[in-house]
């Protein structure tokens, strides 16, 4: 090619470097714009890929996949309601978990914690968010669902149990494995994702506003509310998001401690199922077109739960930054 | 780029010449291969290990459960699929293939009653039904307690494990009780995974015993061979002679002798509830499943081979890993089954 070393060349023109970098800016645009593109691609392509797969079990079954709580390989009756209801409510256990965790976390190393004591404790944090998920799964299974069963359900059963309203989610059998357990351990898992984002952009908040709150008299716990989330709230539901989204689709150790049995019950001490465990569970021995299809349906049901779960999650964003507005 | 391309093709061809020169007699040694049941994983790897040594071919086996082994070899990209399950002789006879069972184990029911010694606890297959259908709660219920006469049977509620994913184990299992309680047959029927009535999944043979171990009053099914290598405690189930056989290589292959292998084509019959005196109830065989006409026939003819060699050499390798050799009729059975069915 010809690409002598052009610093040897004899003043060069200005037009020359003009078309040089033009034709520079050009192809990063190209190279960069099809990165982005790329992205697309693969998402749309994955999307359509499990509709197709799956498209035997939608036509089979139609909008009664979604609402039945059958799953029978033998009369090849299936539908997604366990699975999805085992997602969303282990999800939505482990961010109440997580979320008020979370934030103290960030807020006591950020705010609160001595100098020396940040640095440590920060990297001890993220060092979490990069254990596998399947010793979560192991530790779920041989550490913290014995003591689920022994402790804290028989009290859960015991005490909750016969509590109008509430007490079907808690009245059951002490086993230990379960939605509950599921969610705790999820909870668990999200948590360094979460605190790891949070505690990064409450860095973020400049000094000088701290101070000045701090100056016109505020306690730390009014400086945190009124100057630190607001300045930081965009970011940091962006990091709750990004734990949800991980929640939603853990597949290993939910599969460990979930009790992989389909069920609906209201009861949290029951087992139940999620999307990613069955998948994980049954995919190898799926031994018919339709189960087969129907596995994939469910990988795009998933999809389209995700899908449903954060674009409601923008739309919060944005209302809040309307209502910023017009305050 | 050029030079590592180069240098693995260099790599591969002294390879390829070193192991053309070093099993001579068989100029060309062949790679069969397999896919299928993670059950016969560990047996066929052994052999596969033996035989290698003896021939030079080699056996590359994929243990990735008995559908994926059928899928596969219906697709023709492996030589061989394994199943847990047998196909029926209309799927077999569709796709022009044929099969042959290969080894036999066994399936115990996994218990964890407190205060209820290793191996005494007795049951007929029409109870663990019952149990595995929830219609026995508690380990003290009465039909349970006149099985088991002299024993103080705690007053616990009873969870069932089984297993999340499917499974040749299941298959067997459920197939069993399908054939001694009419209830387990209507409702649930057998397959790899079933719709089961009740109970906690737990994922393979291994989370299976951890939900036993760990959940008081719990029964599962796990294959023996794991069973005894983790010393669970199992319950003894009568058999169709009306006898408490104990889970050993002896009753496993009583099993497959007394199986009515006369009565079904290409071997299609699934050896739960044999009627031997000795058999144990739950006795479970795999199948190779071959096609009869492959496009590689010479890879054909090599696993043809490898598995002869394993049924007539292979019984000591088999036992050491708690495997049950088929019996020497059986073997009889199926070598003539090769001969008539296998041609060319």
């Amino acid at each position: 090619m010809s690409t002598a070393p052009e610093s040897h060349m004899p003043a060069p023109s200005v037009e020359r470097f003009a078309t040089r970098d033009s034709r520079a800016d050009s192809i990063f645009k190209g190279v960069f714009g099809l990165c982005a593109l790329l992205v697309l691609l693969v998402l749309t392509g994955a999307a359509l890929a499990m509709l197709w797969g799956g498209r035997e079990a939608f036509a089979k079954f139609g909008w009664k996949f979604l609402v039945s709580s059958d799953w029978n390989a033998v009369t090849h009756e299936f539908g997604a309601l366990v699975p999805i209801y085992g997602t969303l409510v282990t999800a939505l256990i482990a961010m109440i978990i997580a979320i008020p965790v979370s934030f103290g976390i960030a807020l006591f190393l950020t705010e609160v914690a001595p100098s020396w004591m940040r640095t440590p404790v920060g990297a001890a944090v993220e060092l979490l968010a990069g254990i596998p998920s399947i010793i979560y799964g192991m530790w779920g299974l041989f550490v913290f669902a014995p003591f689920m069963a022994e402790n804290i359900d028989p009290w859960l059963d015991e005490h909750l149990g016969s509590v109008p309203y509430i007490g079907a989610l808690f009245s059951g059998p002490p086993l230990g494995l379960g939605m509950l357990t599921a969610g705790i351990v999820l909870g668990i898992m999200v948590i360094p994702f979460i605190s790891s984002v949070m505690r990064d952009v409450f860095q973020t908040v400049p000094s000088r506003l701290k101070e000045s709150a701090y100056a016109l008299g505020s306690t730390r716990w009014e400086v945190v509310w009124h100057v630190i989330l607001p300045y930081t709230r965009s970011a940091v539901i962006g990091g709750i998001f990004l734990g949800l989204g991980r929640a939603l689709g853990e597949t290993m150790a939910v599969t460990f401690v979930l009790g992989n049995a389909h069920e609906l019950s209201a009861s949290l001490l029951m087992p139940g199922n999620s999307i990613a465990a069955t998948i994980a569970n049954e995919f190898t021995e799926a031994d018919s077109e339709i189960y087969l299809s129907s596995l994939i349906a469910l990988g795009f049901l998933l999809f389209v739960v995700t899908f449903i779960v954060l674009a409601l999650a923008k739309l919060m964003l944005m209302r809040l930054s309307q209502r910023e507005g017009n305050r | 780029m050029l030079t590592t391309r180069k240098s693995s093709f260099l790599i591969a061809a002294v390879a390829a010449i070193i192991v053309a020169s070093t099993f001579g007699a068989s100029a060309y040694a062949t790679d069969i291969t397999g896919a299928g049941s993670t059950f016969v994983y560990p047996v066929l790897s052994k052999w596969s290990a033996a035989y290698n040594e003896k021939t030079g071919d080699k056996v590359n086996y994929q243990s990735i459960g008995s559908g994926g082994g059928i899928a596969q070899i219906k697709a023709g990209t492996v030589d061989f699929g394994a199943s847990d399950a047998p196909l029926s002789s209309e799927d077999l006879t569709k796709f022009g293939m044929g099969q042959f069972p290969i080894v036999s184990g066994g399936i115990v029911p996994a218990v964890n009653v407190p205060g209820i010694p290793d191996g005494q606890l007795k049951l007929t297959g029409a109870v663990l039904g019952d149990i595995y259908l929830g219609k026995i709660k508690t380990w003290n219920d009465p039909a349970i307690a006149a099985l088991n006469p002299g024993m103080t049977l705690p007053s616990s509620r009873i969870t069932v494990v089984h297993r999340s994913d499917g499974s040749g184990t299941t298959y067997n299992f459920a197939n069993y009780l399908s054939k001694v309680s009419p209830e387990w047959k209507d409702k649930v029927g057998f397959g790899t995974s079933v719709a089961w009535p009740a109970g906690v999944g737990g994922k393979g043979n291994e989370g299976v015993a951890a939900y036993v171990r760990q959940i008081k009053g719990s029964i599962g099914y796990v294959e023996y061979a794991y069973a005894l290598q983790n010393k669970i405690s199992y319950a003894l189930i009568e058999n169709a002679a009306g006898k408490y056989v104990k889970p050993s290589i002896d009753s496993f292959a009583a099993a497959a002798a007394t199986a009515d292998w006369g009565s079904v084509k290409d071997f299609n019959l699934v050896i739960t509830n044999a009627a031997g005196e000795d058999a144990f109830p739950i006795a479970a065989v795999t199948w190779i499943i071959m096609y009869k006409a492959p496009k590689n026939a010479e890879h054909s003819k090599a696993a043809m081979a490898f598995f002869k060699w394993s049924l007539e050499n292979g019984q000591e390798q088999a036992k050491s890993l708690e495997y049950v050799p088929l019996p020497k009729p059986l073997v009889d059975r199926i070598e003539s089954y090769w001969t008539s069915e296998f041609k060319g």
